[in-house]
């Protein structure tokens, strides 16, 4: 810049600063007023209104007997709907929190312990665990099964083993009557 | 750079307004082009090759592609069944996208082995790379489009991907998404992005070229052009190599799109998307087998996503990594075997991608992981200090005239 010093007008040092305040002040206002036109652009690639909307879907319980399960869609995702036995509440009990991968006692994962709610998507990759059809192979653990990268899941959908992090996701529902459930 | 002397009045007329052929002759008559290029040089011209076809057909498909989950599966069996010569267009392009792979694994290979990453084509390594990384973001998406089971659950498995990125990594994911699922949003999404990325690899061509052109092109030999004994002129010699390349290339590629043009497919692509159904064994298409299978051996999610990327974000550190002065494999013994096993240990991921994770197909992932790391970041940097290369033609000129001795 020694140069353009010399060759400067004012010649002073004042004179300099004012222009190199000029120079960051509009690149800022320049820089900021860019993101600031790209953040639109971003968040249209965001869910939608019409996709926010379907958002909650309803369940009868009554037709689903002790021991099975039934898969239903919300948010275009399964729901795993599973009226766990006896046993199967006990083992999600008694489990020692020490061997979880992701320590939640199976009380804090139901609101009736014979109603298991789970977004039926593996935390791994996303792939839809086995386990809902009696013929299905549900684990080591009795729960559900990953066929996709081998993960078990216990009767809590809570993960025992495989490359999953996390334990299956209980969606937020209510109970309407003691025979129907709304999530979402 | 000097123009070269025009007699057609109305070439001197435009090139004196914009030098359209003056860069023509400089890039292919004048282009001075070392003189021992094997068939492995062929390789670059038939990526490109591979781009045109792929571009091409794609636009007429997408002429007939209906970009919406209620009705994009059924739009290309129309293609297959209804639109004039829909079947063979369609196979073109689902052909092309694996022999685009294969010509630019061939190509990295090629480049791996002669060391044509090293200085000073650090930015021609890098754009080819870059190039790498679009053509896969491209044919994953371009394997969504037509919605069948595998175009669904690769995309699910694939965007999920991203749920491993710590605090932010849901939020991430369904913003890929424009949903909670991979859904409508999506397909739509990937549809504008397929056609847009072929465009961003074509401008990466470009500026690949450009990188040639100025850096000159690497031979078997690793030696620098020394002088005009060096070299022959791009075209007619190079010009009519890669023209013949270009023959034998169609041979093999129309041979599989009339003979056997579901051969890289998974059947399980023409039962229409089940958002409800997981098929019992995901697999990625052939060309990302070796990366799924790094992405498996780490048995932690996050682990396995970075190891992923890892594997492919470590090779633009490969002109540091491999420390030997020597370009090519020709005249490092050891090297030379190391190479082979490198490109062995490539194949055996791309043989563990695609078998399920279970039983033995484990322990052999995580081993050839390892070594897939091992041989870039350890084999590379200590072979270049302990390998004694042998000696160096004075020329190359001299070594292909020692050859026919």
């Amino acid at each position: 810049m020694a140069h353009s010093t010399t060759a400067a007008p004012s010649g002073s040092s004042q004179g300099e600063s004012r222009r190199d305040f000029l120079l960051i002040a509009t690149s800022a206002v320049g820089a900021v007023g860019t993101a600031l036109a790209v953040w639109p652009f971003v968040h249209s690639m965001n869910p939608a209104a019409d996709t926010l909307a379907l958002s909650t879907t309803e369940v009868d319980l009554s037709k689903v007997a002790e021991g099975m399960a039934i898969t239903v869609t919300w948010q275009g995702k399964p729901v795993f709907v599973r009226h766990r036995t006896a046993d199967e509440i006990k083992s999600a009990e008694e489990a020692p929190l020490s061997d979880l991968r992701e320590p939640t006692p199976d009380k804090d994962r139901v609101q009736k312990p014979e109603w298991l709610i789970l977004v039926g998507i593996c935390t791994h990759l996303g792939c839809i665990p086995m386990g809902q059809k009696a013929s299905d192979p549900r684990g080591d653990f009795g729960g559900w099964f990953c066929p996709c990268h081998g993960s078990h899941y216990d009767t809590s959908g809570r993960i025992r083993k495989g490359p999953a992090p996390l334990n299956l996701v209980v969606p937020k529902y209510t109970f309407l009557t003691d025979s129907q459930i709304r999530i979402g | 750079m000097s123009a070269p002397a025009f007699n057609n009045k109305i070439i001197k007329w435009i090139d004196e307004r914009i030098p359209l052929f003056t860069v023509l002759d400089h890039s292919t008559s004048s282009y001075p082009t070392p003189k021992n290029l094997n068939y492995w040089w062929n390789f670059g011209s038939l990526a490109l090759f591979a781009l045109v076809i792929m571009i091409m057909t794609g636009i007429v498909l997408a002429m007939n592609y209906t970009g919406h989950t209620s009705m994009a599966f059924d739009s290309v069996e129309r293609i297959m069944r209804d639109v004039n010569y829909g079947w063979l267009l369609r196979y073109l392009h689902m052909n092309g996208a694996s022999f685009f792979f294969i010509c630019v694994y061939v190509h990295i290979f090629r480049g791996l082995y002669y060391g044509s990453y090293k200085a000073p084509r650090e930015i021609l390594w890098w754009l080819g790379l870059l190039i790498y990384l679009a053509m896969m973001a491209t044919a994953f998406m371009g394997y969504v489009l037509p919605w069948g089971q595998m175009s669904f659950w690769g995309a699910t498995v694939i965007t999920n991907l991203f749920s491993a990125v710590p605090v932010v990594g849901n939020f991430i994911v369904t913003w890929l998404w424009g949903g909670f699922a991979v859904d409508n949003p999506t397909l739509n999404r990937f549809f504008s992005l397929h056609y847009l990325l072929p465009f961003v690899i074509f401008a990466l061509v470009f500026l690949h070229l450009v990188a040639l052109h100025t850096s000159k092109s690497g031979n078997p030999s690793g030696i620098e052009i020394k002088g005009p004994q060096d070299t022959i002129m791009f075209h007619p010699y190079y010009t009519i190599k890669d023209l013949y390349g270009v023959g034998v290339f169609l041979l093999v590629f129309m041979g599989f799109v009339f003979f056997a043009p579901n051969f890289f497919g998974e059947p399980d692509n023409y039962i229409p998307a089940n958002p409800m159904v997981t098929p019992p064994h995901i697999v990625p298409e052939w060309y990302y087998l070796p990366f799924y299978a790094i992405l498996r051996a780490i048995p932690d999610k996050l682990g396995g996503v970075i190891a992923m990327f890892g594997a492919i974000l470590v090779l633009f550190a490969l002109p540091w990594l491999d420390s030997s002065k020597v370009r090519s494999g020709r005249f490092r013994p050891v090297f030379k075997w190391f190479f082979w096993l490198f490109l062995a240990d490539c194949f055996v991921l791309g043989w563990i991608g695609g078998k399920p994770a279970e039983g033995n197909y484990i322990p052999i992932g995580q081993a050839a992981t390892f070594w897939y790391f091992f041989h870039l970041l350890v084999v590379l940097p200590l072979l270049g200090r302990l390998e004694k290369p042998l000696a160096l033609p004075a020329s190359i000129s001299a070594s292909v005239l020692k050859e026919k001795a």
